[in-house]
């Protein structure tokens, strides 16, 4: 187990501090293993997000390897010993079933980054826990959508078998309304050789599919070497061709159809100065949706932090973040009844650029102002 | 029939793959009695060095022959450095000093390539697809994989059967004691096997590279089915690594592609597949249970 231990300076010209030293902010992330770039995208995306507000903080940041006891025991320590109130950080929904319970329980605020399990959306919603990003099923209802809108009446519909995977393919299914086949695949699966001869079998109008990180990778070059991509459209939601994963692939993403609630070549001014912070601390590395939503949270985290004065108690810093009193880098954004954001979806599609690489391109909105269909549930 | 024809073919590939990794392992489990749970590590850093040499210069071949060097190099170091001490030890010692690799050359491969996986591409030649039925096209690049997996099974049946040093990695595997006591150099022994296993773990990692996404941590995913077929296989058994690689291959393939659809004809479309997923996953392991109740050893154990 190794530990990261980031601790960001404070620019101490830029704003008078009101308050000694930085809050603590305790971020479990998944940094090792095939998925380690989701993780580091989230806290590079999220340092960048809190200094853009100025206000100081400390990031606590450890490693939960994807694995939801790990979590949970670093959650432990960072709230009972570390006496840290504030966590954020996690990327996967089973890790993030494991230890947003725990921090409710011991009474210290979760802001997800990413995952938004339905579990802990609707009737177990909490007032301390808070989803910046999306609520796992709303992502994959656009997908839905968009499948849906180019008149595709059948599909067979992939992911792999955990609860993000099982609330994708709801998701998709919900809004796409058409007849969907299923196949869950294995979360540690990289050989998808007999998925797609299931596929050809099926032959189904459109084929969606949910595969984040390296599983997404795999999946796109198969599914170009079994001679599927142009023949079978695909249409998918962003985790699945994000810009590393897009970089990885090289041609085998051109023609993906794709929905997402930002976009690298949104036009608002939070995106642009995000884009500029980004390419200046990391020349090196493509920004994807996860550093976005990583910066995103941290514009949240900071806008609350700073409204109440720093170190303030857990009921101060939950109400400020309640407000949402930031501009998200993707426009429309909302804090819906049960703390899940009410947002905008768009429609893109994977295009080469003059290099001939891919690069998604966004063509339009597909659903505005929706929140999730748990919200219902929710009583707070 | 095209459907399981396709399976079939899907199966042997993933079949080679595991004997390419297996048959090194199995070697080194039996020969020098060492645990070694890095093994994928090698076949990581077989895809990382072949990648990246094929994006330098363009040459797939050039990053086939990288690949094996460096793994090749890597083993032959690490059976040098480490593992040369652990022999006398027993197999906790070895569990944690193998695992203590995995991390090590993990977050080494992290410090040098990032976390971003890396973009690797096919030969051109193998890109395409062929139609080996009507209406089954099929990828030219896993027939080649399948075809290079058979071609490295019948150079190492030869070369443990037919050569001097087969003779004493096959006396090795079946009594250690006696091959040290005739007076056979064994460090050096020892020392080309581990070697030759991580080349040929590097081997399936430059194969599976085009394929897969090329990542730190990719060796940790197939390591353990690897070890489940050097089990069923027998401990030091190449031939059982070979037919227990392709028994598990097609078995696990199978199994993924037909459990939930048969499940579907006597019960609900969801539960089904949720079922059939779960049996289909557990379904090597099964496999490794039922061997082992029967033959404890597994299907070609070396005696000793």
């Amino acid at each position: 187990m190794k530990k990261l231990l980031l601790t960001a300076s404070l620019v101490l010209a830029a704003a008078t501090p009101l308050w000694a030293e930085g809050t603590k902010i305790g971020v479990i992330t998944t940094l090792s293993g095939p998925a380690g770039y989701l993780g580091e995208q989230i806290r590079d995306g999220m340092k960048l997000g809190l200094e853009a507000t100025g206000v100081p903080f400390e990031l606590v940041v450890e490693d939960d390897g994807r694995d939801p006891n790990t979590g949970l025991q670093i959650a432990d320590r960072m709230m009972n010993e570390e006496g840290i109130k504030l966590l954020t950080g996690i990327v996967f929904s089973n890790v993030a079933m494991a230890v947003v319970p725990e921090a409710m329980d011991l009474g210290a605020l979760y802001v997800s980054p990413n995952a938004g399990p339905s579990p802990l959306a609707g009737a177990k919603c909490n007032a301390n826990y808070f989803v910046v990003s999306w609520q796992n099923d709303s992502l994959h209802e656009a997908a839905g959508a968009a499948a849906k809108g180019r008149g595709y009446k059948t599909a067979v519909a992939l992911a792999p078998n955990y609860q993000a995977g099982k609330d994708a393919i709801a998701g998709f299914s919900r809004e796409f309304g058409g007849e969907v086949s299923e196949i869950y695949t294995g979360v540690d699966q990289s050989d998808f050789a007999s998925e797609m001869a299931q596929i050809r079998d099926r032959a189904p109008d459109v084929v969606f599919q949910f595969h984040p990180g390296g599983q997404g990778i795999a999946f796109l070059k198969q599914y170009q070497q079994s001679g599927l991509l142009g023949a079978v459209p695909m249409v998918v939601a962003e985790p699945s061709f994000d810009a590393v994963i897009l970089k990885a692939v090289g041609p085998a993403a051109l023609g993906v159809i794709g929905t997402t609630h930002w976009g690298a070549d949104f036009d608002n001014e939070a995106s642009r100065q995000m884009l500029a912070a980004w390419s200046a601390a990391y020349p090196d590395k493509p920004l994807t949706n996860y550093g976005q939503q990583g910066y995103d949270t941290g514009l949240l985290i900071g806008s609350a932090l700073q409204q109440v004065g720093g170190d303030a108690d857990v009921d101060a810093l939950r109400a400020a973040l309640k407000e949402a009193n930031f501009i998200s880098t993707r426009g429309n954004f909302a804090f819906g009844p049960n703390q899940h954001p009410v947002q905008d979806w768009f429609v893109t599609e994977v295009v080469a650029d003059e290099a001939g690489n891919p690069k998604s391109v966004t063509k339009g909105k597909i659903r505005e102002q929706v929140g999730d269909v748990y919200a219902a549930d929710c009583k707070m | 029939m095209i459907l399981l024809t396709e399976q079939l073919l899907n199966g042997l590939q993933y079949g080679v793959t595991l004997f390419l990794l297996a048959a090194g392992l199995t070697l080194i489990f039996g020969i020098m009695g060492v645990i070694n749970l890095a093994h994928g590590a090698f076949y990581m850093a077989g895809a990382f060095a072949a990648s990246w040499v094929a994006i330098q210069t363009g040459s797939f071949w050039g990053g086939l022959l990288a690949g094996l060097l460096v793994s090749g190099l890597i083993g032959v170091l690490v059976e040098v450095g480490v593992i040369r001490r652990l022999y006398a030890r027993d197999h906790l010692d070895q569990v944690l000093a193998t695992f203590a690799l995995i991390l090590i050359l993990n977050q080494g491969t992290v410090l040098i390539f990032g976390r971003q996986p890396l973009f690797s591409s096919m030969p051109e030649i193998f890109s395409g697809s062929v139609e080996i039925l009507p209406g089954l096209p099929y990828p030219v690049y896993r027939l080649f994989v399948i075809v290079v997996g058979l071609t490295v099974a019948a150079g190492l049946y030869l070369l443990i059967n037919r050569t001097r040093i087969g003779m004493l990695v096959r006396a090795g595997a079946t009594n250690r004691e006696m091959v040290r006591a005739l007076g056979v150099d064994i460090r050096r022994l020892y020392t080309t096997v581990f070697g030759l296993g991580a080349l040929l773990a590097g081997l399936a990692g430059v194969m599976a590279s085009p394929i897969v996404s090329v990542q730190v941590g990719m060796g940790d995913e197939i390591i353990l089915a690897t070890f489940v077929v050097v089990v069923i296989g027998g401990v030091g058994s190449v031939k059982g690594a070979f037919v227990a690689g392709l028994l598990l291959g097609l078995a696990d393939t199978m199994l993924r592609a037909f459990l939930p659809s048969l499940l579907a004809q006597v019960m609900s479309g969801p539960e089904a597949q949720a079922l059939g997923t779960g049996i289909s996953s557990m379904g090597i392991y099964l496999m490794m249970a039922i061997v082992l109740l029967l033959r404890p050893r597994g299907l070609f154990a070396a005696q000793g």
